[in-house]
């Protein structure tokens, strides 16, 4: 379906982030790289389904550093280049950021998805607003598809005019919208560049550090006065005379539409695309007459912090609103932006939200705790693990799908920081006590900022057990590929980097390349590596299930099931309550594998005391 | 026609996405504007799975307002029963799959499952109507395995007029979305209901 997207015209559906790759094409864009993460995961995955198509570069890089850097040279060599991340993504970045934009790399512009409400973000509910103010850069905050594809050929425009890279920053709610947007013209591309030698323009190198701090200040202050006439910022109702006024930008603007709609309500809009630098004229003639306005922003109070500085300017008594009546955590949507406008607007309305969400909270349903897939090998790791490791051993735990461990009936992750952060953390805990250790870290993971991490436990000697779960992808965030697959983003063969490899020549000395589904073994060997007095890693190395499984029944072929043989069956429920597998259910006491979910990994027939698991014999 | 709400729940794995996808598609083909919103990541794991897709002549917002959906389709009765956040007794209109997914908290003795009266109680107090069905059985009698069940309960909306979308758009998007291999298949699922009451009505005429 994803084909689609190159069009020459037409109106189709198009997710939040497929837009923004329209938008990169129809700028003419020759060059995008990205490491994945939710939300930010379909703009490059989408990419990887058309670059060749479209006769463009696209990788998969090993962090987002890496791909910010990899962006900033083809930019460097006039190639109109994206790079897109998630939100802690441009944390790993950040550092890359702060010179890249301090030497004009543009034409650049970087994507920050972020993810109000943390819907799958385990680290934190940043607001990466802050790291446009930071790095002095631009930023344009779409509302929905169609201004993501418009906002991001006006970052391309931006970007290449003010030679400044431009932050685009969506969230959750922009990204993963499907709406109808307009195609228009795609452009030639230019693929092919050329880096002109600029001594002075590209180095970082102080007192020029210093000169190219207030040259980037002086670039903000002249796109100040773009941010005053664009048509992204722009007034809706302007002719509505109201003491009341509301600013807002993002994904937020439709809530207060919605709103205003619902509740039969005209008032003076400011919806600001172009969020930083703020128009600063604009907003003083928008709030110069108001008694009160409502800045309508998630998370952090950015512009409202702006607005009330503006307003002690031209209208000291006006009285700013924001964070004082809305959430300063946690997305919006039309409910938290309906109560709001109505306690300033004094505005009835017949539907009573807290007394249906009460309502609604009396019901008391279970919640619904995310499982490992049937047949996931980071199930039979941790299994092993659990029947390995002493009583006591400290878990390191990590972000891949592995961060299901953390429930029951595994348990077996005791803390988890950033992706790679837990080896080091692990470590630390092994330089000052005496407890058992182990470390786990996804293959993905390993490549993103494991490696530092590993040669530091080699360095300074530690003697942790490190457990690497090879599933042969990055999982998590559907499936990309990584330096340890074999393929590129753009579907090309490449040389597999093998992660056993790289911890010997680091120096490990104990390495093992286990299956996870041969339990005995990875019981066997955990056992004995924990005893040693030095650094030890286990490879558990099996291609995640999913993968495994598309592939078979592409081929026509059904993998092998497991059933229970009821007259062996003792109801010890060791399988029911060990594994946490959603093929095994419990129905009126006695327990069943359901085959339209059991994927054959044998798991449970291979822990299960009285063998009464067997497979089911092929017809 | 003002703005048409719907919710469309179930558990990882039951097709949601792919539902929402070509009520998106078959809305914009009857000339409606659209928008949906969809969750990725975790929820695909076992997870509870939830899509809104909202239609009409100009829709801004693609979340769904507390109690102001029109229909849900719920894949599974425990799901149904948590979006009765969006749901009202002034106009929801629930379809519901009874085919249950015990989910893991249960089993570790976290909560209970309600049972399927005490779920359907509950919901009346939430809508206007209920069609409470056994789709993934029915399903599966058909075609051997429960993984249609989706396209079933759309096209049970569709027979019985609960939702603003014509079959013949319906059957676009599904062409556009569904793998060609598995078109046909879903097509007869499709119109399980359709056909039925069409012998329904053969029947009483007579
Ligand atoms: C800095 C950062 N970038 C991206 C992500 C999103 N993310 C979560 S887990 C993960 C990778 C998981 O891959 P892997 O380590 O191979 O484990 P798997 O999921 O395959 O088990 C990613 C990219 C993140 N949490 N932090």
């Amino acid at each position: 379906m994803r084909n689609e997207i190159l069009k020459k015209k037409g109106k189709i559906l198009l997710l939040g982030n497929e837009a923004i790759v329209r938008g990169a094409l129809e700028s003419g864009v020759g060059l995008a790289s990205t490491y994945p993460g939710t939300p930010s995961s379909e703009i490059g995955d989408t990419f990887s389904e058309i670059a060749k198509k479209a006769g463009i570069y696209f990788e998969y890089s090993a962090n987002e550093k890496v791909a910010l850097e990899v962006a900033a040279g083809a930019a460097f060599s006039g190639i109109k280049s994206i790079v897109s991340m998630k939100h802690f993504g441009l944390n790993v970045a950040a550092d890359s950021l702060m010179p890249v934009a301090y030497v004009g790399g543009s034409p650049l512009v970087v994507v920050s998805a972020d993810d109000p409400s943390c819907w799958s973000s385990a680290q934190s509910e940043q607001d990466n607003r802050y790291y446009a103010r930071l790095a002095h850069i631009p930023c344009v905050e779409p509302s929905n598809p169609e201004e993501a594809k418009e906002l991001t050929k006006f970052a391309f425009k931006i970007s290449e005019k003010y030679e400044i890279p431009v932050l685009l920053r969506t969230t959750t709610r922009v990204s993963h919208t499907r709406g109808i947007v307009k195609l228009d013209k795609l452009p030639k591309r230019k693929t092919k560049g050329k880096f002109i030698k600029d001594m002075k323009k590209f180095n970082n190198l102080p007192p020029h550090t210093m000169e190219m701090h207030e040259k980037i200040l002086e670039k903000i202050e002249k796109i100040r006065k773009l941010s005053e006439k664009t048509k992204f910022n722009f007034i809706l109702n302007k002719n509505v005379r109201s003491k009341i006024g509301i600013i807002v930008s993002g994904v937020s603007y439709n809530y207060v539409i919605d709103s205003l709609d619902q509740l039969n309500l005209k008032l003076p809009v400011l919806k600001i695309g172009l969020t930083y630098p703020l128009p600063t004229e604009k907003i003083k003639r928008f709030i110069r007459n108001k008694k009160e306005v409502l800045i309508v922003e998630e998370l952090e109070p950015l512009m409202e912090k702006e607005v009330t500085r503006i307003a002690k300017e031209i209208n000291p008594k006006l009285k700013v609103h924001g964070k004082d009546i809305l959430p300063k955590s946690g997305e919006f949507n039309i409910e938290t932006v309906m109560k709001a406008i109505m306690k300033i607007s004094k505005k009835k309305f017949d539907f009573n939200f807290d007394a249906h969400k009460k309502n609604f909270e009396k019901l008391k349903i279970p919640r619904r705790i995310p499982v490992f897939c049937p047949g996931c090998p980071h199930r039979a790791t941790f299994l092993a693990v659990k029947k390995a490791a002493p009583p006591g051993t400290i878990f390191g735990g990590d972000i891949g799908c592995y961060i299901l461990g953390i429930f029951p009936p595994f348990e077996t992750q005791d803390f988890n920081l950033s992706m790679g952060a837990n080896v080091s953390v692990i470590h630390g805990i092994n330089k000052v006590s005496n407890q058992k250790t182990i470390a786990f870290l996804g293959d993905s993971t390993f490549f993103h900022a494991g490696m530092p991490a590993i040669a530091n436990l080699v360095f300074n000697k530690s003697n942790t057990l490190v457990i690497i779960l090879d599933n042969r992808y990055t999982s998590m965030t559907g499936h990309q590929e990584n330096p340890g697959t074999g393929y590129t983003g753009m579907g090309d063969k490449t040389t597999p980097i093998r992660i056993e490899d790289v911890v010997k020549a680091m120096g490990v000395k104990n390495v093992k390349v286990v299956d996870p589904f041969n339990i005995k073994l990875m019981i066997k060997t955990i056992k004995k590596f924990l005893k040693k007095n030095e650094l030890s890693v286990i490879v558990a190395k099996r291609e995640c299930q999913l993968m495994a499984v598309r592939r078979m029944r592409y081929f026509g072929v059904e993998p092998d099931k497991y059933e229970i043989d009821q007259k062996k069956c003792k109801q010890c429920k060791s399988c029911l309550n060990n594994i946490g597998c959603p093929a095994i259910n419990e129905i009126d006491g006695r327990i069943f594998i359901d085959k339209n979910l059991c994927t054959g990994c044998g798991v449970c027939a291979s822990i299960c005391p009285n063998g009464a698991i067997k497979k089911v014999k092929k017809k | 026609m003002k703005d048409f709400n719907i919710v469309l729940t179930g558990v990882g794995g039951q097709g949601i996405l792919t539902l929402q996808k070509i009520i998106s598609e078959a809305a914009m083909k009857q000339g409606y504007d659209v928008k949906a919103s969809e969750l990725h990541g975790l929820a695909q794991r076992g997870g509870h799975i939830e899509c809104h897709v909202r239609i009409g002549k100009k829709i801004h917002s693609s979340l769904v307002r507390q109690g102001n959906a029109d229909l849900i389709i719920a894949l599974e009765p425990l799901e149904g029963l948590r979006a009765t956040y969006y749901a009202s007794k002034q106009k929801t209109i629930f379809l519901l799959n009874t085919y249950e997914i015990i989910p893991l908290s249960v089993y570790i003795g976290e909560g209970k499952y309600p049972s399927m009266d005490k779920i359907l109680d509950n919901i009346k107090d939430f809508s206007k109507k209920i069609f409470s069905i056994n789709a993934s059985e029915i399903v599966k009698r058909t075609t051997g395995s429960i993984i249609s069940t989706n396209i079933y309960m759309l096209g049970y909306a569709v027979a019985e007029n609960i939702i603003p979308i014509k079959k013949e758009f319906v059957l676009d998007g599904m062409k556009k979305v569904i793998k060609k291999k598995y078109f046909e298949m879903n097509k007869k699922v499709f119109e399980l209901r359709e056909n039925q009451i069409k012998r329904k009505n053969l029947y009483f005429k007579k």
